[in-house]
């Protein structure tokens, strides 16, 4: 493939992900003068504009100074942080948002390293993000400088790509390799670690420059051949299930496949990286699969025939004890890299290519199987599944001590804030409950740390997407434990106009390792309770945080809301504040459990619907 | 485990070797053995990585391999299609009562004297590792000092090459 073909396959690559600002196109229409005895540092910051870029995420250090000062005058804003980690957060909550890549950076050493952990987010929920580090000068390398860490051969695992640049002249290329890289194919990660001298050291700048990347050839197309045999498969089904991943949001093609959901009639379920991909309200989608999935989704993958996997990645959450997950099923697994596909579960028929290509095709396919007379008969199929979604469908029990429950607390937030709003939370059982009772609508409203599992992602993501999208409501839903990792943000929120609202769920202990403890260590709770405690255990009255007081100190309006009967007053009066951000912290009872679940490394065949409520599936009659 | 050997075209970039090194560690497959070195193209390098895995968990480390930005082509040389060759550096004793037995063996396997003192000679052998291997279980007896060997190389049989025109099949990059 020559330079020009493989230039040509890799732009093809970036306009398929709709959405996704594509560095090929940008570089190509954004016209900057070339500019000649500038810095390394100024010549950085114009490849920013010039690709696009409206905001950073960062800190200051040493080491990327010179760098902060022409970004003094430029017109891309910078959003100081209060740490690296809420600067990476930020970076994917405005990506998750928005679609556009978003940007994040760090000084050498420590700043860099505190980049490791949203960098290993990104990598692992596919989210197109570049880190631009400073490192110490070209010559210190490798000495144990102050403030040097190795951060490319850090990352090297956790990102998509990396660079050291070692010449101030190949700024203006590595950049937008780095942009190129984050935002086509398989969207990641791409971190551009930048000596001090380099930034110092006198260079021209020329724009676009030339992308050399050989060994980069995403492939976007799929193969005509594959699909028409996954739509044989599809047209002969009788217990077909789409099983909907992350990729599809990726590839902006919820339209395609809500074409394809009307054409074939078949059951729908979406990922916890998929929420939003398809409408809650659509009578085909059954929820979301996997640990805390319904038990319709579970099932239905479990007694599927054929089961079109679209952007997902057969995540062990997902399936389970992998030897039992769907052991009828035929599998089509289209997804845009190749590695995933027969990784954890062999595909029958595996397609390569960006999900909204490979779908739109797919739906051409299938309609000319269905006007060649092979059109499958789902009655069956569906008067199962709705046997199993009416028997068993999403619910909680009010908790029996009179407490707030915090399923009640999330389903009214999305019942007020609406389809319309972003939704971010951190990891535990507040994050699956959003998953279940917030109804998602559109693509985008549902940011989570879904692979890495990442506690305190909720505030700086929500701090992201709201700098993103600022017309758009932005709910941080985080635990209290999620919370104070990362609540220095609000902070950050609250002097550069940022106003997010944030619902702490907080039931003053780590909730979803006590539920564990519950049920599998017999309620021993070894270091799971948040809140002061005497010593018997007991709570003491007193609230350490006190989050209202915390809330107000960092700069926004702190509510409190205890009883059943306020909840939807506070909800509407955090609503109304739309100029501070705002805090609201729920007190919640500390015994909620997360149901449906299949427990880890168990077969998905022994989901329970709640405590010890093991669904009748009515075996032999699928 | 069957044994396989990937000829690897990567950019001659610095951090590349670690970038594959790392990947099998981090997938859990055990290399082998690994050779790089230059190609007729400056840009590029030739890794020769020589691993034992079963298809399946092969095709995922290519596609692994595949997928780093620098890994421009991947062909799996089979023993059949391929010429391969270790290099071997062996120091063994040598007293004069013994040497001729020394001497004669590496004449039966074409190794070279490349040096040579009063207690022991030093061999240069090249050839598949299986020829090697019968070379040093002969001298073993005789008493190696010391030796020094190098990873497979690999090139496959016949006109075609992995760049030039008329290239060799690389390893799917999909599925």
């Amino acid at each position: 493939m020559t330079t020009s073909q493989s230039e040509s396959a890799t732009r093809e690559a970036a306009a398929a992900l709709t959405g996704v600002e594509t560095t090929a196109r940008s570089i190509e229409e954004a016209a900057v003068e070339p500019a000649s005895g500038i810095t390394g540092a100024q010549s950085l910051v114009r490849s920013l504009e010039a690709i696009g870029v409206d905001v950073v995420f960062g800190i200051p250090g040493g080491a990327i100074l010179p760098l902060y000062d022409p970004l003094f005058d430029s017109k891309v804003r910078h959003v100081l942080v209060r740490h690296e980690q809420g600067a990476g957060h930020a970076a994917t909550g405005y990506a998750q948002a928005t679609g556009r890549v978003g940007v994040c950076m760090a000084t050498s050493g420590p700043g860099a390293t505190n980049l490791v952990t949203p960098l290993a987010d990104a990598y692992m929920d596919s989210v197109p993000m570049v880190a631009i580090t400073g490192q110490v000068p070209s010559g210190s390398i490798g000495t144990d400088a102050f403030q040097e860490a190795d951060i490319r051969g850090i990352t090297m695992p956790i990102t998509k790509h990396n660079f050291l640049v070692t010449d101030a002249a190949d700024i203006p290329q590595r950049i937008a390799e780095a942009f190129h890289l984050a935002a086509t194919g398989r969207p990641g990660p791409v971190l551009v670690d930048v000596p001090k001298d380099v930034l110092q050291a006198t260079t021209d700048f020329a724009w676009p420059p030339r992308m050399d990347l050989p060994g980069y050839r995403p492939t976007t197309r799929p193969h005509g051949k594959q699909v028409r045999e996954a739509a044989a498969l599809i047209a002969g089904a009788s217990r077909p299930v789409l099983y909907v991943g992350g990729g599809v949001l990726k590839a902006g093609a919820t339209a395609e496949l809500a074409e394809l959901a009307a054409l074939t009639g078949a059951p729908v379920v979406t990922t916890l990286m998929a929420r939003g991909a398809f409408p809650d309200s659509s009578p085909q989608h059954l929820g979301m699969p996997g640990m805390h999935g319904t038990v319709a989704a579970v099932t239905a993958l479990q007694k599927s025939d054929v089961l079109v996997a679209l952007g997902a990645r057969f995540d062990d959450r997902v399936t389970g004890q992998l030897s039992t997950f769907a052991p009828d099923a035929l599998v089509v697994h289209a997804d845009i890299d190749p590695a995933e596909i027969g990784k954890n579960r062999k595909a029958d028929v595996p397609i390569v290519g960006d999900a909204k290509e490979t779908i739109a095709q797919l739906v051409t396919a299938l309609r000319a199987e269905h006007e060649a007379g092979r059109t499958p008969d789902l009655a069956d199929w569906w008067a199962q599944l709705d046997d199993w979604r009416n028997r068993y469908p999403l619910g909680y029990d009010e908790p029996e001590d009179g407490a707030l429950s915090p399923q009640y607390v999330i389903e009214r937030l999305g019942a007020i804030a609406g389809p319309d709003a972003i939704y971010t939370s951190g990891v535990g059982q507040h994050q699956m409950w959003a998953a279940q009772f917030i109804k998602y609508e559109k693509p985008g409203t549902w940011l989570n740390s879904g692979g890495l599992g990442t506690m305190g992602y909720a505030v700086p993501a929500a701090m992201g997407a709201k700098q993103g999208m600022p017309g758009t409501t932005v709910w941080a839903i985080d635990g209290d434990g999620c919370f104070q990792m990362t609540n220095q943000e609000l902070a950050t929120c609250a002097i550069e106009g940022i106003p997010i609202k944030v619902a702490v769920i907080n039931n003053g202990n780590l909730g979803m390792v006590r539920q564990w403890q519950t049920l599998f260590y017999e309620g021993r709770y070894s270091n799971t309770k948040l809140h002061a405690q005497n010593a018997d255990g007991t709570p003491k009255p007193v609230r350490i945080p006190d989050f209202v007081t915390l809330a107000e100190a960092l700069g926004c309006v702190g509510l409190r809301c205890e009883s059943k009967d306020d909840v939807d007053a506070v909800i509407e009066k955090a609503m109304a504040i739309t100029d501070a951000p705002v805090v609201i912290d729920f007190v919640v009872g500390s015994d909620a459990q997360v149901w449906p679940m299949v427990a880890a490394g168990a077969s998905n065949d022994d989901i329970l619907a709640a405590r010890d409520v093991r669904p009748v599936f009515g075996e032999g009659q699928v | 485990m069957p044994r396989h050997t990937l000829s690897v075209l990567v950019e001659n970039k610095s951090g590349v070797l670690a970038r594959v090194s790392a990947l099998f560690s981090r997938r859990a497959f055990n290399i082998e053995s690994l050779a790089v070195g230059p190609t007729e193209n400056p840009g590029l390098s030739r890794m020769t990585i020589v691993v034992d895995a079963d298809a399946s968990p092969l095709e995922q480390i290519t596609k692994q391999l595949n997928k780093l930005v620098e890994v421009i082509k991947i062909v799996e040389l089979e023993s059949g299609a391929a010429v391969q060759r270790e290099l071997l550096l062996v120091k063994v004793r040598a007293p004069m009562a013994e040497r001729t037995q020394v001497l004669q063996t590496a004449e039966l396997f074409r190794a070279r004297v490349i040096d040579v003192n009063p207690e022991t000679v030093t061999l240069e052998a090249t050839g598949t590792p299986d020829k090697l291997q019968a070379l040093l279980a002969v001298l073993a007896p005789l008493g190696i000092k010391e030796m020094a060997q190098s990873g497979t190389v690999a090139l496959g049989r016949g006109p075609r090459s992995m760049s030039g025109t008329g290239t060799l099949r690389p390893v799917e990059r999909t599925a």
